[in-house]
């Protein structure tokens, strides 16, 4: 009997959950960053209904039911979104069990989507969202195969319908990686890519004579041909993680003979090559706090890449490539603007820039009515390093601003303080 | 242990001649320090050419926890000669306008593999791990250093002025750890701070048992590692017994040398100081116990992402917890990092400090220090921003026992010093000045002042750094 009342009342609290998309917010007297036509709006109010942003501006009429939310003195933004992550795919780096990220089978190569392994439960995605994060793209590797594999953009609210788009993406590797997994040559690296290209489109227009073994024998896999159709016919984005100039310019050639829709990850020297890829309209995915010659292929790294390549008119979205604390794409946003970036274009770069560059910004990416409702109230301006997300909704829903970290903080908060607990903190339960 | 002779001693020339004599014992030996040989590689450093400045109307964090509104830094003859309101400059003195700006003493991080893990990072070039023998205390840190690598620059225009530079964390004793100021120079030995103490590399928990476990040797646990530590250490108090008893008669031939045991035995000394590789707050409690058992004191414990858990037995130690401001989850042992680590066991009374261990995060030691500051006050822990100053400042000269000669805007000691564009607190202030020894090291606004590595010359790396 016991049993059934607890069991009644996880059902209760489901329930109670579900009604809850109907809850509306009035954020107001916050300082509004819509990265939408309507640009700043001081004293700005963002209604929220059913998930999405129903509302933004300076006279919005506020519905009796709203919960009012005062962001007077804050600022009000879009979500951050992470370009490039494994959310869902690893919780302890070092710890191999805990990775699903990467393929090392020769079986499959663009076909691998890791999303199919993605855990919405992992301790890394509270940790990341209570700081402003909302959603991310989930990125598959290889460690055999220059098609890493495709990714997914996935919502960090929750454990059912996160995943927004699958696929959004297929992952490339070229560069020094690329050529170690093509067998000691970039332009064997190339090559691959090539052939698989062709053999996409070969196979597009000769399944039947395939299924009957028919046909050439390819360099892929049926399953992996399958995948690359809406990447050889440019539907979809082809993300090539790559730094050198001279490989960025590998790329936009393997690009235009394919008519790929290309995106540049990485991309520590492409400054050098920014008119070429501003008139190729290829957005570049960077992180902007690289400014040393790490590697004979960044040779040409500087803190100014972000300012150099969006005053040439390139399309810029950043990354930290460290899922961990996928936060301090902020941090880096800021120094992005340290070193001459204009700061409503950092903020593009880590909010809405993701969005535009993964075909999502009909639906995210700025505070404007019709949007999905990814918004987050922060203590003072965002990309400053003392600041903090003060509240997190998102797709309409208030986010519990806790976290492993936040219950180990709190456990061992109070030993650090006048008067400490007699129990060991291991009596301390959340 | 006088800086004064330094002090007089104002010329180049005298100023390496004093070195030598100065025979700095970090914690007081119970033997004369001439048991082994000095220094095989002594310092070189001269401080660069300077002249009388004068830094006026900024806010001064002194690095020793105080914040002078309206401040002026008077340095002079590569010391600061005064800190404080209203000074006035001396004809001849070169003034410089700090109105909205800053300073600060120079940032120094007592974790730095710059030189021994080069950019670029190719194996030719990689020589910060040993990985031969999990005891590795005969080598040296300095021996791998590449004075050309660009980060060294890099970490200056952050406002790095002194770095200690450790072997890597694979062995249980990683060598000795050699701490530079941060000016170019084409040899380590004219970069090496005058007399600084020596340190010792050791590291706790799974790197050592996982790279010497995973060839099937010892160790492969973590009661390999302490095994290991505690017989090295029974070894060198025999070594050393050795040597005491051959110092006292000084008949027949003296005892071989062993550079491994020497190492260790200078620990026991208490002329070398021991910088602990650490993650777990058990583990940490272990090499305390250790610690106690072979009378040795353990400097710091690096990386203590649970440094938290235990402030007040750091406190009782004497041991510092050298920190990041919010790393974590990269490995088992970091599991439980929070981002209020460092201001957490800076309220539990321990020493804290940040560290980079890192040739990107060196460049902004004073954004991950705002980070953790920033963290706790969020849950009340209430810490002035001059306070703050101090996790990159005086508590790693502490930790490094050059506390009194560096690391805070103090009348007598190096100037090392910051002018930030603002509060060195804010994302969007830089290092605009950097002085070592009262010298102009790097100026944001004059390229004459901006050095570039050998490495960087050509084509090479041409975006390094800033505009073309």
């Amino acid at each position: 009997m016991k049993r059934l009342y607890i069991y009644m009342s996880l059902t209760l609290a489901a329930l109670a959950a579900a009604p809850a998309l109907a809850d509306t917010y009035a954020i107001t007297g916050g300082t509004v960053y819509t990265l939408g036509t309507a640009g700043k709006i001081d004293n700005g109010t963002v209604l929220i209904r059913d998930g999405k942003i129903v509302a933004v501006g300076a006279d919005v009429a506020i519905p009796a039911d709203a919960k009012r939310i005062d962001a007077t003195g804050k600022m009000v933004t879009p979500g951050v979104f992470d370009p490039e992550s494994v959310f869902g795919l690893d919780e302890v780096d070092q710890v191999n069990e805990t990775q699903d990220e990467a393929l090392t089978s020769t079986r499959y190569s663009a076909a691998f989507d890791p999303t199919d392994g993605i855990n919405p439960r992992s301790v890394l995605i509270p940790v990341n969202r209570l700081e402003g994060v909302t959603r991310a793209v989930v990125a598959g590797g290889s460690n055999s195969s220059v098609l890493g594999g495709l990714g997914s953009v996935i919502s960090l609210d929750g454990t059912e319908g996160y995943v927004l788009k699958d696929p959004v993406a297929l992952f490339v590797t070229l560069g020094e990686a690329g050529k170690k997994l093509a067998g000691g040559a970039r332009g064997g690296a190339l090559l691959q890519l090539r052939e698989a290209f062709q053999d996409a489109k070969d196979y597009a227009q000769n399944r039947a004579a395939y299924d009957k073994a028919g046909r050439r024998a390819y360099s892929l896999s049926r399953l992996d041909l399958e995948a690359l159709q809406p990447f050889v016919t440019g539907q979809l984005p082809v993300v090539v993680q790559v730094d050198r100039a001279s490989d960025i310019e590998a790329a936009l050639k393997l690009a235009a003979d394919f008519k790929l829709k290309l995106v540049i990850s990485g991309g520590a020297e492409a400054w050098m090559v920014a008119d070429k890829l501003a008139r190729a309209q290829v957005p570049v995915i960077l992180n902007p706090l690289r400014d040393l010659p790490e590697a004979f292929e960044s040779l040409g790294s500087t803190l100014e890449d972000a300012a150099r390549l969006q005053k040439a008119g390139v399309l810029i979205a950043f990354e930290t490539g460290d899922s961990h604390k996928s936060w301090n794409v902020k941090q880096a946003a800021g120094n992005a603007v340290a070193n001459g970036l204009p700061w409503i274009e950092a903020l593009k770069a880590i909010m809405l820039n993701p969005a535009r560059i993964y075909g999502l910004d009909k639906t995210s990416g700025t505070l404007e009515a019709g949007k999905d409702a990814d918004v987050v109230i922060w203590s003072g301006d965002p990309l400053e390093v003392t600041s903090f997300a003060d509240a997190v909704f998102i797709r309409g829903q208030a986010v519990p601003m806790t976290s492993r970290q936040t219950e180990l903080r709190d456990r061992y908060l109070p030993y650090v303080k006048p008067n400490p607990p007699a129990l060991p903190p291991a009596y301390s339960k959340p | 242990m006088s800086i004064r002779p330094l002090l007089i001693a104002a010329s180049a020339a005298l100023f390496v001649l004093a070195v030598p004599a100065l025979a700095d014992a970090p914690a007081a030996g119970d033997t004369a320090p001439t048991e082994f040989p000095p220094d095989p590689f002594p310092s070189t450093y001269q401080p660069l050419p300077s002249a009388p400045t004068l830094i006026r109307h900024a806010t001064v964090y002194t690095g020793s926890g105080l914040e002078i509104d309206d401040g002026d830094v008077l340095l002079k003859d590569g010391k600061v000669a005064a800190v404080g309101k209203g000074l006035t400059a001396d004809p001849g003195v070169l003034v410089i306008d700090g109105t909205g700006k800053f300073v600060t003493p120079g940032i120094i991080d007592i974790h730095s593999h710059l030189g021994v893990y080069p950019s670029p990072a190719v194996d030719a070039l990689s020589d910060g791990n040993e990985l031969t023998n999990p005891d590795t205390a005969q080598v040296r840190a300095e021996n791998s250093v590449w004075p050309q690598d660009p980060g060294f620059n890099t970490a200056r225009e952050g406002g790095v002025t002194t770095l200690e530079i450790l072997p890597g964390s694979g062995n249980l004793f990683g060598g000795r750890s050699v701490v530079l100021k941060n000016v170019p120079s084409v040899t380590t030995e004219g970069m090496k701070f005058p007399n600084a103490p020596y340190d010792l590399k050791m590291a706790c928990g799974e790197n050592p048992k996982r790279v010497y476990g995973s060839k099937g040797a010892f160790p492969s646990t973590l009661m390999g590692d302490v095994a290991g530590y505690r017989q090295a250490w029974a070894d060198a108090q025999a070594y050393d017994a050795q040597w005491k008893a051959w110092e006292k008669t000084k008949t027949g031939p003296a005892p071989a040398r062993d550079l491994k045991l020497e190492t260790l035995a200078e620990v026991l000394n208490g002329r070398v100081r021991v910088q602990m590789h650490c993650y777990r707050a058990n583990e940490m409690a272990t090499m305390l116990d250790v610690a106690k058992e072979f009378h040795y004191h353990i400097a710091a414990f690096h990386h203590a992402v649970e440094a938290y858990k235990i402030p007040a037995l750091l406190a009782a130690n004497g041991t510092c917890a050298v920190m990041w401001a919010d790393w974590w989850g990269f490995k088992m042992e970091a599991w439980d990092g929070i981002r209020e680590n460092i201001p957490m066991v800076d309220a539990g009374g321990a020493c804290a400090m940040i560290h980079s261990d890192d040739p990107n995060g060196i460049q902004r030691l004073n954004q991950e220090v705002a980070k953790a500051w920033a963290a706790g006050n969020r849950v009340g822990l209430n810490i002035s921003e001059a306070h703050a100053i101090m996790w990159m400042t005086l508590n790693p000269a502490k930790a490094l026992g050059i506390d009194d000669r560096t690391g805070s805007l103090e009348a007598g000691k190096m100037a090392d010093v910051v002018l930030w564009s603002g509060n060195p607190l804010s994302v969007y202030s830089h290092a605009e000045k950097v002085f070592v020894d009262g010298a102009l090291v790097y100026d944001r606004d004059d390229p004459r002042r901006q050095p570039k590595s050998d490495f960087e010359l050509g084509k090479l790396g041409q975006g390094t750094g800033g505009s073309l």
